[in-house]
């Protein structure tokens, strides 16, 4: 499907998601405006100041926006009753968004300033202006094109940075860039990407024509000095309604996901099922990136989502390996009980383990079963890894040692890209994930772990004590999941989604149906 | 002289930066009401200071200087420089207003009506020479140096201030626009009757427009005289400028 055809099909989500991204932009930027200009005037009235403050917001900008988002969603702040800092979606996006468009704003209000002519300073000051005067009828006028010039470096940086919300549920074109990452999409990514960059382009020739025409004074002056003060009001209200307004969806049980197809629609399942059996009301709010699901579960932000036995052990417990399922399954269950306040409940049949994989046609030729039998001929074979087997805890250092593999080569690249490279035969054996669609639909054959080294990921609905103890009848919905999905079918609901390019919801609710658990 | 006629009076003042440097020594004078007392010296010699301390752009760190009789430190700082006209070198205008609105600024933070700013601007615009309805909605980028200088004049007598200050005004001219600034500002000073004060660094400009010269060397009083006793004078500093005012005298009559 070409970049256009998609976009005139999906038009009417374009728009949302365009929509959500300029208001983000815009409220960002606004409160940004806010705090900046008052901070960068303080500065230089205080100018022993300047060096910590911009030295803070210099900082800020270097932060990794997801390092950022951890940091902000376990915060949970209140004023007056309205959570006002914490949790996921547009709120702490916006946070996030203003710590990063506050440096150009201070730091250019405050150079706009000091670079005032100090005679034309002196004159005011000689003419007995009092401070507030000498500020507002002369240095901030001066001042103004060099300021505007700094909100819109911040804007553009903003319209860049906000893809990223898409990672915490803020909405916004990052969806699709997102999701066209995730499925290995070059039109889904250019869908994001190209309208956020028209964005940019736009916003940047706009506060470029007002700068130009703040510099040439002249009579369009006073209608900019209008401009801006109804531009600086409008923004006041719309951030005040907004920004307490988002977010806010108590009294419905929210479900969250990672950020992949196979969580989507594992999301899509939870919710489904609950709306189905209690008749609770769902809010969902998929697409969480990194540990970002278990940060908004602990938070309160969201009741329930599927993990991994593994990954809770490895990733959030930062335990040693273990490979008994189900010792993984009692560790973790234990732990989070005590720790979190979260549950785990029943799992849901199937582990997405790594997959060591091998081409059909080489299975059959030498015969292979077990990762053993592969060792044994691996000194002529080349290996494509992705970039996280290569690193972690109980990736390919161990895996080696264990099964005393020597390759030829490995290759180290983009998870996703290994498939084909190994369909391609550009390399013979890859470490995939064992749900992954792509497993059938390029005939591929997962060798069995006979030494047992990966250990175990379970698929687990996990939820908080709270949520089960306000509405126990979630807890019988959830066990009509028990045991519900093999590996095969969760390979075969994935690739509907990555590789027929259906939706997940209509995929997990066709599911459900066939397993009778909707009617 | 007499105390009541007394504009601006300095008492033993000095000035010491920070730093240790001392820009202003010792200082007394006094100031009559009506008359222009010219600040003369070379760069650094104190002049600026001298007529900062007045308007409280800086208080003094020895001594006292007096306003109408009262100690510039008791009065409050707005207060005071309201009531002083104060004319920089051009550059003081400010560029993001028209020439109408720079005149207006005083009366405006006096809280004058729109109408009377508007109209006390045009009329101080014939004053100094310039013809209102061509001149009032430009900006100072589009004047010429002389035309910028005479609303710099305008300004500083916007609110009508018994006390003028004017810091080397006239110094980026070229000199024929110079002498007939100053011609006109002679014509001005006879018509307005204000105390004034005018630094410069020329002595045919401080012959022309002073009523008595002060002059400063390294921040301390040499001379307080009228104009003929410094040719007259002994003191170095003034043969120096007495030696200066006569080879321009003697260049422009064999030129």
């Amino acid at each position: 499907m070409s970049l256009a055809e998609f976009l005139s099909r999906n038009v009417g989500e374009l728009v949302t998601l365009t929509l959500e991204h300029l208001f983000l932009v815009a409220v960002s930027t606004g409160i940004a405006i806010l705090i900046g200009v008052p901070l960068g005037i303080l500065l230089t009235r205080k100018p022993a100041l300047s060096k910590p403050v911009l030295g803070f917001a210099n900082i800020m900008q270097t932060v990794p926006s997801l390092a950022l988002f951890g940091f902000l969603i376990p915060l949970n702040i209140y004023l007056f009753h309205v959570k006002i800092l914490g949790g996921i979606g547009a709120r702490t996006a916006i946070v996030a968004l203003v710590l990063y468009a506050l440096l150009p704003i201070i730091r250019n209000t405050f150079t706009g300033i000091r670079s005032v002519d100090p005679a034309i300073r002196d004159a005011g000051r000689g003419m007995g202006m009092t401070d507030r005067q000498l500020l507002f009828q002369v240095e901030l006028p001066l001042a103004l094109g060099v300021i505007i010039a700094g909100v819109r470096v911040a804007t553009v940086i903003c319209v860049g940075t906000a893809t990223i919300a898409a990672a915490i549920d803020a909405g916004g074109l990052g969806r699709y860039i997102f999701r066209g990452l995730r499925a290995n999409d070059n039109v889904l990514i250019l869908a994001g990407a190209v309208p956020a960059a028209l964005i940019a382009i736009a916003a940047d020739l706009a506060l470029g024509y007002f700068e130009r025409t703040i510099q040439l004074g002249r009579r369009t002056r006073r209608s900019a000095k209008k401009i801006i003060i109804a531009s600086v009001a409008v923004l006041c209200a719309i951030i005040l309604i907004v920004y307490f307004v988002v977010g806010g969806s108590s009294g419905r049980i929210a479900v969250g996901s990672k950020d992949f197809t196979e969580q989507v629609i594992l999301g899509e399942i939870l919710a489904q099922t609950i709306e189905n059996i209690t008749r609770l009301q769902v809010t969902r709010r998929f697409d969480l990136g990194g540990n970002l699901a278990h940060e908004a579960l602990v938070a309160g932000e969201i009741d329930t989502y599927v993990e991994y036995t593994g990954t809770a052990l490895l990733a959030i417990l930062k335990s040693q390996p273990i490979t008994d399922p189900a010792e993984v399954l009692r560790r973790v269950k234990q732990d989070y009980a005590e720790r979190f306040k979260v549950e785990w409940t029943e799992p849901l049949g199937f582990n997405n383990t790594f997959a060591v994989l091998v081409r059909g046609d080489d299975a059959n030729k030498f015969n292979l079963k077990t990762i053993s039998d592969a060792a044994k001929i691996s000194p002529q074979w080349r290996a494509g890894f992705g970039q996280d087997f290569m690193s972690r805890a109980d990736g390919f250092p161990g895996f080696a040692r264990t099964y005393g593999f020597h390759f030829a080569e490995i290759r180290e690249m983009d998870l996703s890209l290994t498939y084909r490279a190994l369909a391609e035969k550009q390399v013979d054996l890859i470490a995939g994930n064992s749900t992954d669609g792509l497993i059938s639909r390029y005939r591929l054959v997962q060798l069995e772990d006979d030494r047992h080294y990966f250990p175990p990921y379970d698929a687990v609905p996990v939820i908080r004590r709270v949520t089960l103890e306000q509405h126990p009848e979630i807890r019988a919905a959830l066990r009509q999941l028990s045991g519900i999905l093999s590996v095969a079918e969760m390979r075969k609901l994935n690739y509907a989604v990555d590789g027929e390019k259906r939706p997940a919801r209509e995929v997990a609710r066709e599911f459900l149906e066939t397993k009778r658990i909707l009617r | 002289m007499n105390n009541a006629d007394t504009a601006i009076e300095f008492h033993d003042v000095g000035f010491t930066l920070p730093d240790g440097k001392t820009l202003l020594s010792n200082l007394n004078l006094r100031v009559q009401e009506g008359e222009t007392l010219v600040l003369l010296g070379r760069s650094g010699s104190g002049k600026t200071t001298t007529m900062k301390l007045i308007n409280r752009l800086i208080d003094p760190t020895a001594g006292e200087v007096r306003v109408e009789q009262k100690p510039t430190t008791d009065w409050d700082p707005i207060r005071l420089r309201r009531r002083i006209g104060y004319v920089i070198q051009e550059i003081g205008l400010f560029p993001h207003l028209t020439v109408e609105e720079n005149i207006g600024v005083v009366p405006r933070l006096e809280g004058w009506a729109p109408e009377r700013v508007r109209e006390r601007a045009r009329a101080l615009l014939s004053l100094v020479g310039l013809d209102a309805d061509r001149f009032a909605e430009r900006f100072p980028r589009e004047l010429s140096g002389g035309q910028r200088q005479r609303i710099g004049v305008a300004r500083a007598l916007a609110a009508d201030p018994p006390i003028i200050l004017l810091d080397e005004p006239f110094g980026a001219l070229d000199p024929i626009t110079r002498r007939e600034i100053q011609r006109e500002f002679k014509s001005l000073q006879r018509e307005l009757k204000k105390t004034m004060i005018f630094v410069t660094h020329d002595i045919a400009e401080a012959f022309v427009l002073g009523t008595r010269i002060a002059l400063l060397k390294d921040g301390q009083l040499v001379l307080l005289d009228v104009p003929a006793a410094l040719l007259r004078s002994a003191h170095p500093e003034a043969r120096a400028f007495a030696e200066c005012f006569y080879d321009a005298q003697s260049t422009g009559s064999s030129g």
